[in-house]
């Protein structure tokens, strides 16, 4: 067990197994997301009360719970930066900060024109759609302070205390839609129950979902990479695979 | 198919323009950054290697060290 953390915290082993696995990422994690996005676009049923507005829920579900996930993912290694100091857990929060702001964004985006033809608003303080805005502010200030100090280590123990400060903002999240009685409807996940939607909505959903998270896990193993390939240029390793690379 | 024809899919009765701006930005926004993280690996790569060419080609010689002069002195501001 412990072998294995140790390993993880290796950016060389990083590098191999993240090569091997990309090709995967990639094809499947397109492959989902056309499957889902095709099928929740022209076959699934319209519903019966919003009309063909809802297709939007198939993008903006998916980036919705990446946002979330990434931000979760993003504070577990800020944990590990701190206890252990290991060097790729703050790679991993470099790298996908950015992947985040996007799905925050598009989420946002998508919400706001969903929301013109539903609630006929683009915007209301509504108390998730303010807590989705706060996401979107953490995730600017994260990468914003990343890049604001320039020692590597000070800059990874302040972004992990920043990360871990706006954790709280999560459940908030999560839990907005049961505690305050606003706009937004309730969740469409849930692991408890079973599926409030009919399953022609539910399975695109549940497969772009999927193919977002494998899309995801390509984007930061690539952004992972380009980390470490800046940060190790030095070492031995990086200079041996780069100049067999170019064979 | 949810739809009787193709110019019914493109419509969406009404709400075409909401559903198919959405999918666009998405579309575009997403494939725009896979690009851009692809070609910043490929950047990131392609300077490491010139910079261990450069490395190869200068090392076993004596590198010149550039005369000392007192003309300018870089201070840090910290």
């Amino acid at each position: 067990m412990w072998q294995f953390f140790h390993k993880l915290g290796s950016p060389k082993w990083f590098f191999g197994i993240a090569t091997r696995f990309m090709p995967w990422l990639l094809a499947g994690g397109l492959l989902l997301l056309a499957a889902g996005l095709i099928w929740g676009l022209a076959f699934a049923p319209k519903d019966y009360l919003q009309g063909n507005s809802y297709r939007i829920i198939f993008i903006h579900v998916p980036s919705a719970f990446l946002a979330q996930s990434i931000y979760i993912s993003m504070a577990v290694a800020a944990v590990v930066t701190l206890v252990w100091r290991m060097k790729l857990a703050d790679v991993f929060v470099k790298a996908i900060a950015p992947v985040g702001l996007l799905f925050t964004f598009l989420a946002l985006f998508t919400g706001a024109i969903w929301g013109k033809p539903t609630w006929g608003t683009w915007w209301v303080w509504d108390a998730r759609l303010t807590a989705m805005l706060i996401l979107l502010f953490l995730y600017g200030g994260v990468i914003a302070l990343d890049r604001a100090i320039n020692d590597e280590k000070s800059a990874a123990r302040a972004v992990a205390v920043l990360v871990l400060v706006g954790v709280v903002n999560i459940p908030i999240i999560k839990y907005s839609v049961d505690w305050w009685n606003t706009l937004h409807q309730p969740a469409t996940f849930k692991l408890t129950e079973k599926p409030t939607m009919p399953m022609e909505m539910w399975l695109p959903l549940l497969l772009s979902v999927l193919g977002l998270y494998l899309l995801f896990g390509w984007l930061a193993c690539i952004r992972m990479k380009t980390e470490i390939l800046v940060r190790e240029q030095r070492t031995r390793w990086v200079r041996e695979l780069v100049l067999a690379g170019r064979k | 198919m949810a739809f009787d024809s193709f110019s019914a899919f493109i419509a969406m009765e009404g709400h075409g323009p909401y559903v198919w701006a959405c999918y666009a930005v998405f579309v575009v926004l997403l494939a725009g950054l896979m690009v851009w993280s692809v070609k910043r690996n490929q950047s990131v790569l392609g300077a490491c290697q010139r910079r261990y060419e450069t490395d190869a080609k200068t090392s076993g010689q004596t590198t010149r060290k550039a005369p000392a002069t007192f003309t300018r002195v870089e201070i840090s501001q910290d």
